[in-house]
């Protein structure tokens, strides 16, 4: 399933690149994307429970932008 | 801007006045004589208050960076390299370099809210652009006008549009007459007049009087919202610049950071140099190593070139068409629906014996009448009296050869080369046709009818364009005869033609051109553009696939890579310019960011460049990267 979601205070082009990276290393992810200039995350993943994704993905952003949130 | 920028603005303005009042205590002398020995400790202090209070959140950032064990960020890059330069006063026969420190981390600042400022205003630019959501859309339900959400309007459903409202769901008119503006969607200025009967495409905004629209699409398959999912997912899709940035900066940053302690330590080690000097040119280094001009700088040109593309009616799926797109060097053109207009017109009437012109076309309209085959409607069309229905008697319809029909008491017959042998008539095959109905009078040849597919307006200036942006071979595609092809493709000035080719030849014939191009070992791409009816393959197969003239055509907008809204042929060479330019922006941004970057650590590792120049380097370079690419946005459609 792939789901789109806004993510808020993303500041950083770098740090962005750096969360899409780790976010894809995830073994729940199939494919992320982050679009810095849409401030868009991209996840597909066939987990069941796609908020634990969600929550893994969250813990990633705030490494490297405490103030960046997904918003679900 | 907003509240946090306000709040960070105001806190880098504190911070500044802070710093100038106690520079010019220092630069006065006012500090020596007041505190005498201690005013160094004094100064030091001092200095750390603006420090503080500009980058804090900073040194936060950093201090949590570390924490979690991946260092080698912007922020803990300035902590150590503004912090180290605070420390230098600790270094025997050290000059001091607090207000270098305080100095750097403001400037820094400065820049990151500006840097922050103009992506916020970028990204609203372009999301403005994009505005072409309908919010509502009134649904008559029950006798009685609804206000709903466009996603709770089913097909079937009749909407009523008012002057001033946006179209919201794709739709036909039932009622109502009144101008659409179309440019949101398709760039062309010029309103489109919509009536009974006229199909009406979301996003557009109806202008004059009210119309009532009876709905065929959902809103999630309609116009606006495939248009809006494109372009947003098109940032899914990187450029290999792009991706090869990224990677670059995953090194860079380490490589950068590598060499400023390579720099700090070993000439004082080994070589016996002056602690504090070689310090600070590794602090400066450090400064330096943030890659952040680059990240930010070429994804934003290409989001800025789909943007721009996107108003002038030109739909890109992703930074990698457009890169690919610009460097095109032959387009293939599907003749149909592209270079023609697709429709059928009668391009001229051929008499064969005594009878008119204008007769001959009589006759012909009369006996096709009853049809409404697109052959016999452009016949009608031509036909400049009225039909009068009376004449005709017996009207029938005979499938795939023509019409037969009693005319003012004659027997007419008007089709095909197979209608004219079933009835034994001799026929005469005119040179130049596209489609040639001939007509016969109680069992008499009396001459034939033209049809072609006429060719756009603005189809030769299209090839001249295509030209003049750098494409070197432009060929045709058709179906229709060599001789009738040629004539064309010479009218138009296409360079080559491949005629009489069945619709699966076509791929074969863009095959050959690419394994040409292999051959002659040619660097530039091939685009195929079609009308996006039956090319889906060829579309599919080419380096870049062209679709025009397709709004609401859901298949061409699937197979593209590239989807031309309105169908103009002149919109592909405004494209590849588009391309170009925003290719030429990508590039100026890496020269010139690597370029001042590259040329700070030399000058630095010499001991020419200081720390000013660093934060330039950085900061004020990004700035302007940013302020390049936002040029990608502007679209002229005539430069």
């Amino acid at each position: 399933m792939k789901r789109s979601f806004k993510l808020k205070d993303l500041d950083c082009a770098n740090c962005a690149s750096k969360m899409e990276c780790d976010i894809n290393k995830l073994d729940e992810v199939n494919k992320a994307n982050i679009s810095f200039m849409t401030s868009k995350l991209v996840i597909d993943s066939d987990a069941e429970d796609f908020d634990a994704v969600l929550d893994k993905a969250q813990l990633i952003c705030s490494k490297y932008e405490p103030d960046c949130k997904i918003v679900r | 801007m907003n509240a946090k920028q306000k709040r960070w603005r105001n806190r880098i303005l504190v911070a500044i006045v802070c710093f100038v009042a106690i520079y010019a205590a220092e630069l006065t002398g006012l500090l020596d004589q007041t505190f005498g020995e201690r005013a160094l400790y004094v100064e030091f202090v001092l200095f750390l208050i603006p420090f503080v209070l500009a980058g804090y959140d900073v040194l936060i950032k950093a201090a949590k960076n570390i924490a979690h064990g991946h260092g080698l960020d912007e922020n803990f890059l300035m902590t150590v390299a503004t912090l180290g330069a605070f420390a230098l006063v600790f270094f025997p026969d050290s000059e001091p370099h607090m207000a270098e420190g305080a100095a750097v981390m403001l400037f820094y600042q400065v820049g990151e809210l500006f840097q922050s400022y103009a992506v916020g205003k970028s990204r609203k630019s372009i999301s403005d652009m994009m505005d072409i959501v309908p919010e509502f859309a009134n649904v008559m339900r029950d006798g009685k006008l609804e206000k709903v959400d466009p996603y709770e309007v089913s097909i079937g459903d009749e909407i009523v549009v008012k002057p001033g409202e946006r179209i919201a769901l794709d739709g036909i008119v039932v009622d109502g007459k009144s101008q659409i503006d179309t440019s949101a969607l398709t760039g062309e200025s010029v309103p489109r007049s919509a009536g009974a009967g006229d199909e009406v495409i979301s996003g557009c905004v109806n202008m004059t009087g009210s119309l009532t629209v009876r709905v065929i699409k959902e809103y999630e398959d309609s116009t606006v919202n495939r248009i809006l999912e494109l372009v947003e997912n098109a940032a899914d899709k990187k450029a290999k610049t792009e991706n090869f940035i990224t990677r670059f900066a995953r090194y860079y940053t380490p490589i950068v950071v590598g060499l400023a302690v390579l720099i700090a330590f070993v000439p004082p080690l080994l070589f016996a140099g002056v602690w504090a000097d070689w310090v600070l040119r590794g602090l400066t280094f450090l400064v330096v190593s943030c890659p952040c001009a680059l990240v930010i700088s070429v994804p934003l040109s290409f989001f800025g070139g789909i943007g721009g593309a996107s108003k002038a009616g030109i739909l890109v799926k992703g930074s990698n068409y457009l890169e690919a797109l610009s460097k095109v060097d032959t387009v293939v053109f599907d003749k149909t629906g592209t270079l023609t207009s697709g429709t059928f017109e009668v391009t001229d009437v051929v008499p064969s014996g005594t009878f008119t012109k204008g007769e001959i076309l009589e006759f012909a309209a009369h006996a096709e009448a009853l049809s409404n085959h697109p052959i016999a409607l452009s016949i009608q069309r031509a036909y400049e009296g009225r039909l009068d229905m009376k004449r005709v008697a017996q009207g029938e319809e005979i499938s795939g050869h023509g019409a037969k029909a009693e005319v003012d008491g004659k027997i007419v017959l008007a089709g095909n080369d197979k209608l004219m042998y079933m009835h034994g008539i001799d026929y005469e095959t005119a040179d130049l046709v596209g489609t040639q109905v001939h007509v016969a009078v109680d069992g008499h040849y009396v001459g034939s009818v033209l049809i072609g597919d006429t060719v756009k307006a603005d189809s030769a200036q299209a090839i001249v364009d295509l030209h003049n942006v750098g494409v070197k071979k432009t060929v045709m595609l058709t179906g229709d005869r060599k001789e009738v092809a040629e004539a064309v493709a010479d009218s138009l000035g296409v360079d080559e033609v491949r005629s009489e080719l069945l619709p699966e030849d076509k791929v074969d014939a863009v095959e050959k051109l690419l394994g040409a191009k292999e051959t002659n070992g040619a660097s530039g791409g091939l685009a195929f553009v079609g009308d996006g009816i039956n090319d889906a393959p060829v579309l599919m197969r080419a380096d870049v696939g062209i679709a025009m003239g397709a709004m609401g055509s859901d298949a061409a907008i699937e197979a593209a890579d590239i989807v031309l809204m309105d169908d103009r042929p002149t919109q592909i060479a405004s494209a590849i310019r588009v391309s170009k330019k925003t290719m030429r922006i990508v590039w100026q941004n890496i020269i010139f960011a690597l370029g001042v970057k590259f040329a700070v650590l030399v000058l630095a590792a010499f001991g020419v460049a200081n720390m000013w120049m660093a934060v330039f380097a950085d900061v004020g370079v990004a700035v302007i990267a940013i302020l390049n690419a936002m040029r990608a946005l502007r679209i002229n459609s005539k430069n």
